[in-house]
């Protein structure tokens, strides 16, 4: 039942590194971070890698398999045909610590600054207060956020760009919605979100919403709806209008 | 839940220091005096100069071949306790949760909720029987329906009239009707039995009520569960065992060392009910929170260097035997040994088999080694692992070989009946030099408040 399949996986620091082949005998059902383990208990003890819950709950096992970022406990061996090599890296859009594991603490910084919840003055005098059901729905989608940052890995503005100190990221851009469209909250991110956030830097192709792997609907329901309200606060149709015709 | 709390941690300026492993606590004078850890991340030490300490560590789960706990639950905060002079409690009750999913092998054990069987799903037999009902405990007689007719209505929300269904009757006993049926012969050939929602309730209504179960058996093991049924086995949950702590407080018997949750024990008896952790942490973690906070105040006591160095010393001994054994075998023949002699049902030779096993084990951890650097290596992690997990697995077996009745989540198939005379001896483990002792105590009698509460719910 077990067959042989071939891995390539990075071995290495952010200085150096490089990928390194092994084998190992794939049963029914496995998934990549099975393949991953089983590597580390028999061939290389110290291979580092991140995991904890194995069912795509945890958001700990980002890694690049084949180039495209995903969880590696919710990646099944048998989605590859058995003679491809299946080859493992770690995210691209983050500093590597070792083989697999990656530095996502910029992310942590990012989600400090983000301007705190701040609930309105209780409705009622016990304390407590009143919401609709469907108002607490809208924030719900992006509470199911797993921190596993493969949008962010994904973007190109952090990817390719490399714009971490100008730009906070699809992921950032969720836990800022979280709040600004919590039913209770008052405060005002909007002048976060166009400088410090540079929301302005996301041209809407929709990579982050393709690999979240909790099928978020990140652009359409957290950004775009984030960049009508900057929009909103900032520019004026009617003084665009006066300037076009007095120019 | 967790990600509001978390919210309201980042924006309190809470230090947190992620991947940092507590190897070992210090007592100076008889009081907590701080903890030596290091991080994962760069292999470095890390000294905390307290007077209080919290342990939220959790469980033990990872002794066990088959566990929904993942990989950090090794008992660090148990062993932790034992090691600073704690006493550990009920370390022979242990929780199977009757739903853990069994194929795939790479997903054994991954926890299948409870709320499949709330939603009315059916547990059957390779025969297609639905065999709950032939398990009812004299002590639950009456209280559970009779009848398929009976359980349909009281999932169909007719719950006045009728009484709740068999499947879910306590977790110890629906996990124990399972094993059995495996072991008669009555098991799937993947050696689980069948849960089955999708006889019971239209596809819509269980991807809206069940969708994370909907989504993991999609994802993990190609089954649709709102056409088929789910394959499931017991697996290794909950430890309801845990430090012997002061309830109002959640101090231990050290002073300055306070639990909360799993790594708590005594809160749960000899067999947790769903749902009745997330209350425990709720309310006796803020407790905890409360009195390791005027704890600290005390100010720390000291710690003498030679005992920070030697700490450090043995932590890198692994190092040194770059030759020696691999630690992922000596992790896995432990948790073989005891799945086979301390899992669901346990009797005297298994145990004492179990004993002498771990002893041999004890000295092959002394010989394990490591190679490549310090940075993030889970070879060095998992050496380190193996002491906690040698004393909560000895702690378990120890008190399950004392506790000669069937309890809960304990199960002697040489003691199968409850013996009223044990009802209120709890087993308490703690370490005399070097030793693991082993002694009965009485339980602490139950508050006149609260058994004025039991009998007006009653």
């Amino acid at each position: 039942m077990a067959e042989q399949r071939r891995l390539k996986v990075f071995r290495g620091t952010n200085e150096r590194g490089e990928l390194k082949e092994y084998r190992v005998a794939a049963g029914e059902g496995m998934v990549v971070l099975d393949a991953v383990h089983m590597i580390q208990a028999e061939q290389a003890p110290d291979l580092a890698v991140r995991w904890n819950c194995k069912a795509g709950k945890c958001g700990s096992c980002s890694a690049e398999i084949n180039g495209k970022p995903r969880l590696m406990c919710m990646t099944r061996m048998s989605d590859y045909p058995a003679e491809e090599t299946i080859t493992v890296t770690p995210m691209r859009a983050f500093p590597v610590i070792k083989d697999l594991v990656t530095d996502v603490s910029w992310n942590y910084e990012v989600s400090k600054r983000i301007p705190a919840f701040k609930p309105r003055a209780p409705d009622a005098p016990d304390g407590t207060w009143r919401m609709y059901q469907y108002e607490v729905e809208r924030p719900q989608e992006f509470r199911k956020c797993i921190e596993c940052f493969l949008c962010q890995d994904v973007c190109h503005v952090l990817r390719t760009h490399e714009k971490h100190d100008q730009f906070m990221g699809p992921a950032m851009l969720v836990r800022a919605a979280v709040y600004e469209m919590h039913p209770l909250d008052e405060a005002d991110r909007r002048d976060h979100l166009r400088h410090e956030g540079g929301i302005g830097f996301c041209n809407i192709t929709k990579c982050c919403t393709e690999v979240c792997p909790e099928s978020i609907t990140i652009t359409d329901n957290a950004i775009i709806p984030l960049k009508e309200r900057v929009v909103d606060a900032n520019y004026d149709p009617l003084v665009a209008l006066w300037r076009k015709l007095t120019k | 839940m967790i990600r509001v709390l978390q919210d309201k941690g980042v924006h309190s300026g809470i230090d947190v220091h992620m991947e940092c492993t507590i190897v070992r606590l210090f007592v100076s004078g008889g009081r907590i005096a701080g903890a030596l850890g290091y991080f994962r991340e760069t292999g470095r030490f890390v000294l905390f100069r307290t007077g209080a300490i919290v342990l939220a560590t959790g469980g033990i789960g990872k002794a066990w071949q088959i566990t929904s706990n993942s990989w950090e639950y090794t008992g660090d905060g148990h062993a932790l306790a034992y090691e600073a002079g704690a006493e550990l409690i009920d370390m022979e009750f242990v929780q199977f949760h009757p739903t853990g999913m069994v194929w795939p092998p790479s997903v054994r054990g991954i926890l299948v909720t409870e709320g499949v069987r709330g939603e009315g799903g059916v547990l059957k037999n390779a025969t297609g029987e639905r065999f709950m009902f032939r398990y009812m405990p004299d002590m639950f007689k009456g209280d559970f329906a009779e009848t398929e007719a009976e359980a349909d209505a009281w999932v169909k929300g007719e719950r006045k009239q009728n009484r709740r269904p068999p499947e879910l009757l306590t977790r110890d006993v629906v996990a124990k009707a399972i094993t059995q049926e495996i072991a008669e012969g009555r098991g799937t050939p993947h050696g689980g039995v069948l849960l089955d929602i999708a006889s019971k309730q239209g596809p819509d209504y269980i991807k809206q009520k069940l969708p994370s179960m909907y989504h993991q058996f999609k994802e993990l093991a190609h089954v649709d569960i709102t056409k088929e049924p789910m394959e499931i086995g017991p697996t290794i949950h909950y430890v309801m065992g845990g430090v012997k702590v002061d309830a109002e407080t959640q101090e231990s018997t050290v002073p300055g060392l306070f639990a909360a949750g799993e790594v708590g024990g005594g809160m749960h008896g000899a067999n947790r009910l769903g749902g009745n952790s997330l209350s425990d942490l709720l309310v006796f973690g803020r407790r905890a929170g409360l009195h390791a906070a005027e704890a600290a105040r005390r100010g720390s006591p000291h710690i003498s260097d030679s005992d920070v160095d030697i700490t450090m010393q043995e932590a890198l001994a692994p190092f040194e035997r770059e030759a020696g054994e691999n630690p992922f075998a000596v992790q896995s023949a432990l948790q073989a040994v005891m799945q086979r002699d301390a899992g669901i049902i346990r009797d005297r030779h298994g145990l004492e088999t179990a004993l002498a096993e771990l002893d041999k084990l004890k000295v092959r951890a002394l010989e394990v080694g490591v190679t490549g650097s310090r940075e993030y290596n889970p070879g060095w992690h998992t050496a380190i692992d193996l002491r906690s997990l040698l004393s909560v697995s000895e702690a378990t077996a120890r008190a399950a070989l004392e506790r000669t009745e069937s309890r809960g989540g304990h199960t002697r198939s040489d003691f199968p009946d409850s013996d009223e005379r044990q009802a209120r001896e709890q087993i308490v483990v703690k370490q005399e030099g070097a030793r693991m002792t082993v002694r009965r105590e009485a339980q602490p009698p139950i508050p006149a408040d609260l058994l004025r509460l039991i009998k007006e719910g009653a």
